[in-house]
C-alpha cells in the first residue's frame, strides 16, 4: 500500500523542520504549476510502507483569498491525501487552532501535531492532550521538532488512521458552531449532497462554503441557480438573526469555540504580562531610534559577506578551476586525441564555459541563502518588513522587498532568487522585475571604462548618477507596473511578528543546499543552453566557419542589422550593438568585446588604449546613453535563468526582459535626444 | 464608548467589538484572530510611524494604521 500525507500548518509553526525530519534527503522541491509558490515532496524514511509527504504552503486559514490558501485547499479537497497532518504551534495555540477547525471540516482524516512543546514546557504551561482530543475529535500528539522528538510517532499515528479510515466516510467530529448555524447546515447538507458527491466533497463543508458565499467552491460544483437561491435564503436568515455578515459570524464562532477549548485544556502558568526574552530583544531591535541603524547594519553585514571578499573569492576560485584547470586538462586530452579545432572550441569554450557561467553563482547563492535563512528563522525578516514597510509601500512593494533589491547591487542572480522570501505573489513578481535595475557588480567595469574615457574629470559623479538612475527607474517602474500590469487588490499588510528563535544549523544547511540544487537544476539548464547558443552565434559565421573577429560572426551580423535600432540612442556604430549583444552573457563582457572589435585586443577596464579607441566611436553624450542602456537592458543569462526559475512562467520571464530592454531603449533615447536638444551632443 | 484601534496609544488595552470594511483585508484580520471579544494590547508603532504592532490571542500581530481604522474596540 502507498499513502499520501499532507503537512498543513501556519507559517512558522515548524512545518519545514518536521518535513525535513520525516523525509531526510529524499525531498524534491519544485513549484506548484503556473505560480511562484513552492511545492515540496518527499518520502517518509524508516517506514516499510510507501509514504509520500506533501508539504503544503504555510497558511493561516483556508479562506480562498491568497494563492497559498487556494493551493492548499484545492490540493486537499481534489487530490484527497489519506491524512492531513496539521502542525500546530503549541506556544501560540489559539490562532493555530483556527486553521485546525477548518481542516477538520474538509472530511479528510486529520492528525494534529502540537509542535514547540519545549517552549510550552519552558513556560511551565500545561496542555491537557486528552481534553484537546475530546473537543477536537481527532488524534493529538506532542512534538518538539527541532529536537526530533515525537515526529516519528506522528507519522505512525497518521499511518494507523489512514489504514483504519480507508473504508469509512469521515464524520465531522467537533461542534464548532451555534445551534442556528448547525440547523441551516443540516438542512442545506441534504440539498447539496448530489453535487458534493459528484466531486467527492464533504457535503457539510460544501454547505458551509456556499453559505459563506465562497465563489471558488460555487464555480467548481456548478450548483444550479435554484439551489443557490435556497442558500441565499438561509444566509439572509442567519445574517438577520445575528445582525452581521455571515463571514464574521462564522469566524466569530470559530474563535469562540477555540477560546472555550483552550480555556478548558490549557493551564497557563502566567498570564503573559511578563516580558519574554523575545519582547526584550524587540524593544531594542524595533526601537524608534535604533531600529533603522540596526537594520542598515544588518543589511550591510549580509551584503558584505555575500559580495565582499568571501563571495568574490569563491567566484574567482570556481572560475579558475573550470576555465583554467579543467579546461587545461581537457585541452591537452583533446589535442593528444587529435580533435578538430571546432570540436575543441565546442567543448572548451562552448560547453565547459557555459557550465562555468552557471556554476560560479552556486556558492554565492548558497552564501546569500545562508544569511537569508538566518534572518528568516530568527524572526528578524518579519521585523525588517515591519520597519521598512512605510518606505516601500509607496512603490507598491512590501517591506521585505528591500532585501532582494539590496542584493541586486551585488549580483542580480542571487538577488532574484532572494525574492522567495516575499509572501505575496504580486510582490514577488514585481520585485523580480525591478531587482535587475539595481546596478550589479558586473556592470561597473563598463561604467569605469566609459567614465575614464569620456568623463575623466568627474568619474565618480558620473558613475554615481548611473546607480541613482537605476533606482529612479525602479521606483517609477514600480508605480507604473503596479498600476497597469500587476494591478488588482493590494495584499493586506497583516503580518505576524514571530518570537525570536535560535535557528538550527541543520535547518539552515538544508535550506542552503536546497537553493543551490534548485538553482543548478531549474535555472542551470536555461543558463547553460543560453550560454552555448550565444557562444555558437559568436564563434561561427553565417557559413558555419569559425571566426576570430566577433564582427564576422552570426552575432556580428545580427548586430550590424540592429544598428538602425540603436542609432536613435546615439550608438550608430555596429561595434556598440555587437558589444551589447554579447553583454547578455555577462555584462562585463561588453568591455572585452569592445576591446576586440576596436582592434585593441585583450583589455581591462582601465585600459588606456581602449579608452582612446572609443573616442572615435562615441561622444560623451553617446557614452552616457550607452552606460544607461547597459545598466537597464535585460540582465545576463544567469539572471535570466533565475528569473525563469522564480517566475515559473515563460510568459512572465519574457515580459520581464522585454520590459527591461524597452525601458533601457526609451531611457537611452531620452538621454541622447534631450541631450542633443540642449546642446550636449 | 466606541473607538477605532487607530486611536489607541502604545500600552493601551481594549476589547475588539467588530471589524468593518470587507473583502480580503477584513477576512485576513478575522482569520488572524481579530474577532469580537478578543483582547488587544497595543505594543508599539513602527519607527517610521506606520504600521503598528499589537498583542492579540497571545501573539504579536502587525498591520497598518489604515487597517486599524476599521477595527472598532471598546
Ligand atoms: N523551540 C522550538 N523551535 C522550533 C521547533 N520546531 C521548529 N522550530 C524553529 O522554528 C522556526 C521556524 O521553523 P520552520 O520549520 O522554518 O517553520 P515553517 O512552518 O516551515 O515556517 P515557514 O517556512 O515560514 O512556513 C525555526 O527557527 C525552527 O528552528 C520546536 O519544536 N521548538
Amino acid at each position: 500500500m502507498s499513502y499520501t500525507f499532507a503537512l498543513v500548518g501556519n507559517p512558522n509553526c515548524g512545518k519545514t523542520t518536521i518535513f525535513n525530519e520525516i523525509t531526510g534527503s529524499t525531498q524534491y522541491v519544485g513549484n506548484w504549476p503556473g505560480v511562484t509558490v513552492e511545492k515540496k515532496e518527499g518520502k517518509a524514511r524508516k517506514f516499510k510502507e510507501e509514504i509520500k509527504i506533501v508539504d503544503l504552503p504555510g497558511i493561516y486559514s483556508l479562506s480562498p483569498y491568497t494563492m497559498e490558501e487556494i493551493i492548499a485547499r484545492d490540493y486537499i479537497v481534489d487530490q484527497r491525501p489519506d491524512v492531513v497532518i496539521n502542525i500546530v504551534d503549541a506556544s501560540n495555540i489559539e490562532r493555530n487552532l483556527y486553521l485546525t477547525t477548518q481542516l477538520i471540516e474538509l472530511g479528510i482524516p486529520v492528525v494534529v501535531a502540537l509542535n514547540m512543546m519545549d517552549v510550552v514546557n519552558a513556560r511551565q504551561d500545561r496542555i491537557d492532550t486528552q481534553k484537546l482530543i475530546h473537543y477536537l475529535g481527532v488524534p493529538v500528539l506532542l512534538v518538539t521538532a527541532n529536537k526530533g522528538a515525537g515526529v516519528k510517532e506522528v507519522v505512525e499515528k497518521a499511518l494507523e488512521v489512514a489504514q483504519s479510515a480507508a473504508a469509512r466516510e469521515a464524520d465531522i467530529p467537533c461542534k464548532v458552531f451555534d445551534q442556528a448555524i448547525e440547523q441551516s447546515l443540516g438542512k442545506l447538507q441534504t440539498l447539496v449532497k448530489p453535487w458534493a458527491q459528484a466531486k467527492k466533497y464533504n457535503a457539510r463543508w460544501v454547505s458551509l462554503k456556499l453559505l459563506e458565499g465562497d465563489e471558488k467552491v460555487k464555480e467548481k460544483l456548478d450548483v444550479p441557480v435554484t439551489l443557490m437561491a435556497e442558500v441565499k435564503t438561509y444566509r439572509e436568515g442567519l445574517e438577520h438573526e445575528y445582525d452581521c455578515d455571515i463571514e464574521t459570524v462564522v469566524a466569530d464562532n470559530r474563535y469562540r469555540f477555540i477560546s472555550n477549548v483552550v480555556s478548558k485544556a490549557i493551564k497557563k502558568k502566567n498570564n503573559g504580562n511578563t516580558l519574554t526574552l523575545s519582547d526584550k530583544i524587540d524593544k531594542v531591535v524595533t526601537n524608534r531610534i535604533l531600529a533603522i541603524p540596526i537594520f542598515l547594519a544588518v543589511m550591510f553585514a549580509v551584503f558584505q559577506a555575500s559580495f565582499g571578499p568571501v563571495g568574490s573569492f569563491t567566484i574567482d576560485w570556481i572560475d579558475v578551476f573550470i576555465n583554467e584547470t579543467i579546461a587545461g586538462v581537457l585541452t591537452s586530452w583533446l589535442e593528444a586525441g587529435g580533435a578538430a579545432e571546432w570540436l575543441k572550441a565546442l567543448i572548451i569554450d562552448g560547453i565547459l564555459a557555459g557550465m562555468g557561467s552557471m556554476l560560479v553563482f552556486v556558492p554565492q547563492i548558497m552564501i546569500v541563502f545562508f544569511f537569508l535563512s538566518i534572518l528568516e528563522d530568527t524572526g528578524y525578516m518579519a521585523r525588517a518588513a515591519f520597519i521598512m514597510d512605510r518606505v516601500l509601500r509607496k512603490l507598491g512593494l512590501s517591506g521585505k522587498s528591500f532585501i532582494p533589491m539590496l542584493m541586486g547591487f551585488g549580483c542580480s542572480t542571487p538577488a532574484i532568487m532572494a525574492s522567495r522570501t516575499l509572501e505575496n505573489e504580486k510582490d514577488r513578481r514585481l520585485t523580480i522585475i525591478l531587482t535587475p535595475f539595481m546596478s550589479c557588480g558586473a556592470r561597473l567595469p563598463v561604467y569605469a571604462l566609459f567614465a575614464a574615457a569620456f568623463f575623466a574629470q568627474n568619474q565618480g559623479v558620473i558613475i554615481f548618477s548611473i546607480y541613482m538612475l537605476g533606482i529612479v527607474v525602479a521606483v517609477l517602474s514600480g508605480i507604473i507596473l503596479k498600476k497597469f500590469v500587476l494591478k488588482g487588490e493590494v495584499a493586506p499588510f497583516v503580518m505576524e511578528l514571530p518570537p525570536y528563535r535560535i535557528p538550527t544549523l541543520k535547518g539552515i544547511t538544508i535550506h542552503m543546499l536546497d537553493r543551490g540544487k534548485g538553482f543548478v537544476k531549474k535555472a542551470g539548464t536555461v543558463i547553460f543552453a543560453a550560454a552555448v547558443v550565444i557562444w555558437f552565434l559568436q564563434t561561427f559565421s553565417f557559413s558555419f566557419q569559425m571566426v576570430q573577429d566577433p564582427g564576422d560572426s552570426i552575432m556580428g551580423g545580427i548586430g550590424k542589422l540592429m544598428v538602425p535600432v540603436f542609432a536613435p540612442l546615439g550608438f550608430d556604430d555596429w561595434r556598440a550593438a555587437v558589444a551589447l549583444l554579447t553583454g547578455v552573457v555577462a555584462k562585463e563582457v561588453v568591455v572585452a568585446t569592445l576591446g576586440i572589435l576596436t582592434d585593441v585586443g585583450e583589455v581591462t577596464e582601465d585600459s588606456v588604449e581602449l579608452a582612446a579607441a572609443l573616442q572615435v566611436y562615441f561622444t560623451p553624450l553617446k557614452a552616457y546613453a550607452f552606460m544607461a542602456f547597459t545598466l537597464l537592458y535585460m540582465p545576463c543569462v544567469a539572471a535570466f535563468g533565475a528569473i525563469k526559475r522564480e517566475m515559473n512562467s515563460w510568459k512572465w520571464t519574457l515580459f520581464t526582459v522585454a520590459y527591461q530592454t524597452g525601458v533601457a531603449w526609451i531611457v537611452a533615447l531620452l538621454i541622447y535626444q534631450v541631450g542633443r536638444l540642449v546642446g550636449l551632443g | 464608548m466606541n473607538k477605532t484601534l487607530k486611536e489607541l496609544k502604545p500600552g493601551d488595552k481594549a476589547v475588539i467589538k467588530s471589524v468593518m470594511g470587507e473583502g480580503a483585508v477584513k477576512r485576513r484580520l478575522m482569520d488572524m484572530g481579530v474577532t469580537r471579544g478578543a483582547e488587544v494590547l497595543v505594543r508599539k508603532v513602527a519607527p517610521l510611524g506606520d504600521p503598528i504592532e499589537v498583542n492579540i490571542r497571545g501573539y504579536e500581530l502587525t498591520f497598518r494604521k489604515s487597517e486599524a481604522e476599521n477595527i472598532i474596540v471598546e
